[in-house]
C-alpha cells in the first residue's frame, strides 16, 4: 500500500557530502538541539537567544519561520508564531539575522518552515539564500517523503540537507524513511502536535534500535520533552534530545530579557543529557 | 506511481505531517476496496434513500423563470435532503467507510454548521462518538447549528485560534486527528485536504449530478446548457459538475464569495483573487498575502468563508473547462430574497450566491436553454443574520 519511491534516485555521494556538517556534531556526544521562532519577541533578540544558547551547550539551533496557520505545532508555537507575524518581518529579515548570527557564532542551524511561505517566495532563491548565509537544512512539517519533489531538486542544487521525521505512527514506512535520511533523523515522540507533554509514552527505545537498523543517520527525539529528566529519559536511547516549545514558553515569559533563563536552562539539560 | 497519486493537473497532494500518512493511506487502501464493494454500496444506497430522502428534486422554477424571462431554470434541491443540505451525501458515505475500518470516533470541521449537523446525524445513527470543530466567530453567527449539533448528542469544539473560523477549524480538526489517528476517522467536509479525501468527497456528492442528468433528460430530453453551484471549498459544486466535465457544451459555473467585493480585502473569492499555493494538505489556489501567509477572508456565508478552493476545482479553472465568478454578500442577499418571494423557497446563503448568477445571465439566454442551479442547502439557519444584514430586529 505504500508506494514510496525506491532511494535511487539519491547520490550517496552528495549525501555524505551535505550532512557531513549536521551529522559530524553527533561524533562522541549527545546532542541538544534546541528551537526557537524567528521573531519572536524580535529579531534582535532572535539573534541575541540564539547565541546564548549555542554559547550554553545547543549543539544545533532550529530557526522556525512564522507561518499563519501552522497545522503541526501546539498553542505554544502558534502564538509564538502569531507574535512574531505582528512584527511584520518577512524572509528576508529572517536571512539577514542569520547573516549577523553567522558573525558571531558557527553554531550549526536548520530551519523549521511550512512549504507554503518557501513556495511563494520561490524554491530556488529560498535555498540559494540558505546556503550563502549557512543554513545547513530545513525541516518541513507538511511536507512528507512523498512530496519531496516539491523542493528536491533545489536542495540537492544547493547542498541543504531535508531532515526526515519519523513519527511513532510511521511503522512499515519507517523502512524508507530512514534508509534515506540525511544529517539526523528527527524521532517524533508522541502523537499529536508540538508541545510540552508531563509524560511521553511511546517506546522510544524500539523505534531507535529499528531505525538503528536501517541507517547510520544519527536519531535525535523531540515533541514533548522539556524537563531535565524526560530529556535524560530520551537521550539514553537516541543521540540527541530536540527541545522547542518548553525554550519558546521562556521566550514568551521573559520577552526581551529571556537571555539568562535560556542559558541555564539550556546548559542544565546539556549536562544532564551528557551523564 | 505516487508522484501521480491524488494530483489533478498540478493541484492536490499530500501535504500533511508524517504522523498523519498512515491513517490516509489505510483510508485510501479501505476506500478503494469498498468503493466497488456491492454490499457497501447497498447499504450506503440505503441510507441515501431511506434515511436522507434521495433522489432530491429536480423542480421547474416556473415563476423565476417566467420573471427573468429568459433561460428555464430548474432548481436541484439538495435543501430537502434530512439535515438540509447536500452534506448528508458525503457524510453517510464516511461514516459507513469509518464504521466498516472499525473506527469508534468521529471528528469533523465545519463553517456554517451544516456539515457538522450532518455529521452529528450519521455518528448518532450509526452509533460512533462526535466531535465537531467550529470556529468561534461561526458559534456565534451560526449559534442555531451549534445548538442542534449538541442535540444529536455531539461534543462541539470552539475554535479560538487564528481567524476563528472555517480555516482554523480544518487546522485544529487536523490537529485532533493527528493527536488520536488510531480510533479517529476525520470525516472532511469539503473536497479538499489530503489525498484521497477531495476524491472521496467527490465520488460521494457526484449523486449530484447523476441525478440531474437523469432527471432533466426524463423531463426535457436534453442536456442542460448551464449548471451553476456555489463554491467554497467545493463540494456541492463537483457534485453538480462531475457527471457533466466530459459533456463539453454543457458550461459548467461556479459562484465564489466575493463578500464586500474582490476589490476590497473582505473577500474569499479564491479564484479571482488567490495564488498558486500550499495548505491544508494540498496544492491549489489560496488566498495569501505576498509573503505567502494564508490572508484572513470574509464572507457573509460561513460555508463559503474559506481561503481556498479544491484541487479539483482548480485544475477545472487551468483547463478551463469550468469558469469561476465571484459574487458579493448584497448580490446573494438580494437573491436570498428573490428566491424566497418568487418561489417560496428559501435558499441557504451560501447557494443564493449561485442563485444570483443565474438571475444575470438567464435574461440574456434564450427560451429554450436550461439553467440548472443547485440549491446546496436551505435558508433556515441564515433567517436570523439577513434580518440583522437588513437592520430588522426580531429578537423574541
Amino acid at each position: 500500500m505504500n508506494n514510496i519511491r525506491s532511494s535511487s534516485v539519491f547520490s550517496p555521494f552528495d549525501g555524505e557530502k551535505k550532512s557531513g556538517n549536521i551529522t559530524e556534531i553527533f561524533k562522541n556526544k549527545k546532542v541538544l538541539i534546541t528551537y526557537l521562532t524567528a521573531g519572536d519577541p524580535s529579531l534582535d533578540k532572535t539573534e541575541n537567544y540564539i547565541l546564548a544558547m549555542a554559547e550554553n551547550g545547543a549543539d544545533l539551533i532550529e530557526i522556525g519561520i512564522p507561518f499563519s496557520d501552522p497545522v503541526a505545532e501546539g498553542k505554544t508555537i502558534q502564538d509564538a508564531m502569531t507574535r512574531a507575524l505582528s512584527k511584520k518581518i518577512d524572509l528576508d529579515d529572517i536571512f539577514n539575522a542569520v547573516v549577523n548570527v553567522r558573525k558571531k557564532s558557527n553554531v550549526p542551524l536548520v530551519f523549521m518552515t511550512y512549504l507554503n511561505p518557501l513556495f511563494s517566495y520561490g524554491y530556488e532563491k529560498f535555498f540559494k539564500k540558505c546556503a550563502d548565509t549557512g543554513i545547513k537544512g530545513v525541516i518541513v512539517p507538511d511536507m512528507p517523503f512523498e512530496e519531496q519533489d516539491e523542493i528536491k531538486a533545489f536542495t540537492d542544487k544547493f547542498g541543504i540537507v531535508i531532515i526526515t521525521l519519523i513519527a511513532p505512527t510511521s511503522k512499515e514506512r519507517i523502512n524508507t524513511l530512514a534508509r534515506q535520511a540525511e544529517g539526523f533523523v528527527y524521532l517524533v515522540s508522541s502523537l499529536g502536535v508540538t508541545g510540552v507533554r508531563s509524560r511521553i509514552t511511546t517506546n522510544i527505545g524500539n523505534i531507535v534500535s529499528e531505525i538503528k537498523k536501517l541507517t547510520d543517520t544519527p536519531v535525535a527525539v523531540g515533541f514533548g520533552i522539556s524537563t531535565a529528566e524526560q530529556a535524560k529519559e530520551m537521550a539514553k536511547d537516541a543521540d540527541g534530545v530536540i527541545i522547542g516549545s518548553a525554550v519558546v514558553k521562556i521566550i514568551a515569559e521573559y520577552k526581551e530579557n529571556a537571555a539568562t533563563k535560556l542559558a541555564e536552562y539550556v546548559s542544565e539539560i546539556k549536562k544532564i543529557i551528557q551523564n | 506511481m505516487s508522484e501521480l497519486k491524488g494530483k489533478f493537473g498540478i493541484h492536490g497532494g499530500q501535504y500533511i505531517p508524517e504522523t498523519l500518512m498512515n491513517a490516509v493511506n489505510e483510508l485510501e487502501m479501505a476506500y478503494n476496496l469498498l468503493k466497488n464493494d456491492g454490499q457497501f454500496n447497498k447499504e450506503l444506497a440505503f441510507l441515501l434513500n431511506e434515511y436522507a430522502g434521495r433522489p432530491s428534486e429536480l423542480y421547474y422554477a416556473e415563476n423565476v423563470t417566467k420573471k427573468l424571462g429568459g433561460a428555464k431554470i430548474y432548481l436541484k434541491r439538495e435543501d430537502l435532503n434530512h439535515t438540509g443540505s447536500h452534506k448528508i451525501n458525503n457524510v453517510l458515505g464516511q461514516v459507513l467507510l469509518a464504521k466498516k475500518m472499525g473506527k469508534k470516533r468521529i471528528i469533523a470541521e465545519t463553517g456554517a454548521g451544516q456539515h457538522g449537523v450532518a455529521t452529528a446525524t450519521a455518528a448518532t445513527l450509526l452509533g460512533m462518538e462526535c466531535e465537531i470543530f467550529m470556529g468561534e466567530e461561526d458559534t456565534e453567527r451560526q449559534a442555531l447549528n451549534v445548538f442542534r449539533m449538541q442535540l444529536l448528542g455531539a461534543k462541539v469544539n470552539s475554535v479560538k485560534s487564528g481567524t476563528k473560523t472555517l480555516k482554523d477549524a480544518v487546522s485544529e480538526a487536523m490537529r485532533e486527528w493527528s493527536r488520536r489517528v488510531d480510533d479517529t476517522f476525520y470525516v472532511l467536509g469539503s473536497v479538499m485536504g489530503p489525498h484521497p479525501y477531495p476524491q472521496i468527497v467527490r465520488d460521494f456528492q457526484s449523486v449530484i449530478s447523476k441525478e440531474i442528468k437523469e432527471q432533466l433528460m426524463e423531463k426535457e430530453s436534453v442536456l442542460p446548457s448551464t449548471v451553476i453551484a456555489c463554491v467554497g471549498g467545493g463540494s456541492n459544486s463537483i457534485g453538480a459538475f462531475y457527471n457533466f466535465i466530459g459533456d463539453k457544451e454543457v458550461e459548467l459555473i461556479g459562484c465564489e464569495a466575493a463578500g464586500k467585493g474582490i476589490d476590497t480585502f473582505e473577500t474569499a473569492a479564491t479564484i479571482a483573487k488567490g495564488r498558486l499555493g500550499i495548505f491544508h494538505g494540498m496544492k491549489s489556489y489560496f488566498c495569501q498575502t505576498e509573503n505567502g501567509q494564508i490572508a484572513p477572508v470574509y464572507s457573509i456565508s460561513a460555508g463559503l468563508d474559506y481561503p481556498g478552493i479544491g484541487p479539483e476545482h482548480a485544475y477545472l479553472h487551468d483547463i478551463k473547462r469550468a469558469q469561476y465568478v465571484p459574487v458579493t454578500d448584497d448580490e446573494a442577499v438580494g437573491a436570498f430574497e428573490f428566491l424566497s418571494r418568487t418561489e417560496g423557497i428559501i435558499p441557504a446563503i451560501e447557494s443564493a450566491h449561485a442563485v444570483h448568477y443565474a438571475m444575470k445571465i438567464a435574461p440574456e439566454m434564450k427560451k429554450d436553454a436550461i439553467i440548472v442551479v443547485c440549491i446546496s442547502g436551505r435558508g433556515d439557519k441564515d433567517v436570523a443574520m439577513i434580518a440583522k444584514y437588513k437592520g430588522v430586529n426580531i429578537n423574541e
